[in-house]
């Protein structure tokens, strides 16, 4: 970030990051495994899956349901999810009329338990700016098409809350088993960008 | 402080992208290194979640919009621990530099001075003993107020009425805590608003919610 010299090309971010790592590294301030712990945890462990794990458990277990729509941090730890940006996760329900969708007007908050780390349309400008004033508009030119009687809310994460979205199950999925249903849950349908289709 | 993290409401960015489904969590390697660096310097800073939020809030625009998500994070990294002083101002520029290849000099290294500042629990989650002050169901005000340091008061609520949908648990108060002046705990109220009262009679018909502290509200009478 800081240039020094003025006039000459800028260090690129990816130099900047190994400059940074080597500093802190050369001083004993970090160690680069516990870097690599960190990393393959979000690359492997902390993702969508999660939460599509939750949506099939409450789209077969009515009681299961309940108990997140109530109390969404608690019932998602029952299966074994949370940490980091998870301290509160509330979770709303999207139906055949009404339609949530998430977003971060200030940074890129996201309930990084169930969903892992944002993808880059929730943490762009466009997304961030526009959604919270013109969501059908956004919301068309992604993909989605809600029909005029659907009622939009959208919830703009701006505390510790997080925002967890329960979609709608499709018609023709009703001789799944919740393993089955799993892999049709999309991150998009969770953040309120996408409906989960049938196959 | 108004600044370019609150961009809800700003114009000029044009399309979004649409969504990719098998997106891998870092595009680039520099970036999963920007993310784990940045975890960890949270804490190497003597700072917290707020502070990293408000050092984001600090870059100029080419720092907190060039290089995207995770420049902003490696950016606002930097800043954390060249206020602590565990890294003296020029450090990463010219160690990248001599990387790259150039007789850059670095600078000593300082003697840290990290925040005087110690958290009273984990996360930002607290218990309050005063009851909310407001009610599901109230009509609240978010302030018109423009913060000179770190707020999650975004500017397009500002001023506007809306009606309590949920009282969220009390939680450390973000400005403050940024700053470390105290974590002075608080209600958070998810506060909805209709998109006619926040854009005008033209908008499009739909409603909205923002979490907001308690001391960024006011009764309507």
């Amino acid at each position: 970030m800081t240039n020094t010299s003025g006039s000459e090309e800028p260090a690129s971010a990816a130099l900047r990051a190994e400059a940074l790592e080597q500093l802190l590294t050369e001083r004993g301030l970090i160690d680069p495994k516990v870097m690599n712990e960190i990393i393959s945890n979000y690359e492997t462990n902390i993702g969508p899956l999660n939460g599509a794990k939750v949506v099939a458990k409450a789209w077969t277990d009515p009681q299961y349901r309940r108990r997140l729509l109530e109390d969404g941090t608690a019932a998602i730890k029952e299966l074994g999810f949370s940490g980091s940006q998870g301290e509160h996760i509330v979770v709303v329900e999207n139906t055949a009329t009404t339609h949530n969708v998430v977003v971060c007007t200030l940074c890129s908050c996201y309930p990084w338990p169930v969903l892992g780390l944002p993808p880059s349309w929730y943490k762009d400008p466009a997304y961030r700016a526009r959604m919270v004033a013109e969501p059908r508009a956004v919301l068309s030119e992604m993909g989605l098409e809600l029909a005029d009687d659907v009622q939009i809310t959208v919830r703009d994460s701006t505390s510790e809350v997080r925002w967890l979205v329960l979609p709608e199950r499709p018609a023709g999925t009703e001789h799944l088993t919740e393993e089955e249903l799993v892999p049709l849950v999309s991150r998009d349908a969770m953040v309120g960008v996408a409906k989960v289709k049938a196959q | 402080m108004d600044n370019i993290a609150d961009m809800g409401g700003t114009l000029g960015w044009g399309h979004v992208y649409p969504p990719r489904g098998d997106e891998p969590t870092f595009g680039k390697p520099w970036q999963s290194r920007a993310f784990a660096l940045t975890l960890l310097s949270v804490r190497i800073s003597g700072q917290n979640i707020d502070a990293f939020r408000y050092a984001q809030e600090r870059l100029d625009r080419a720092a907190y919009l060039d290089d995207g998500y995770f420049g902003r994070w490696l950016n606002a990294a930097e800043l954390m621990l060249t206020d602590s002083a565990i890294l003296a101002p020029g450090a990463v520029d010219a160690r990248a530099r001599k990387l790259r290849g150039e007789d850059a000099p670095e600078p000593p290294i300082p003697e840290p001075a990290r925040p005087d500042y110690v958290p009273t629990a984990r996360g930002s989650l607290r218990t309050v003993d005063n009851p909310p002050a407001f009610a599901v169901g109230e009509r609240v005000r978010a302030k018109d107020m423009s913060p000179s340091g770190h707020s999650r008061l975004p500017r397009y609520v500002r001023g506007h009425t809306g009606v309590v949908e949920l009282i969220q648990p009390a939680a450390v108060l973000p400005d403050t805590n940024a700053q470390f002046q105290g974590e002075n705990p608080q209600y958070v109220y998810t506060v909805r608003f209709g998109s006619r009262e926040l854009w005008g009679a033209d908008a499009e018909a739909f409603s909205l919610t923002v979490e907001l502290y308690e001391s960024y509200l006011e009764a309507v009478s």
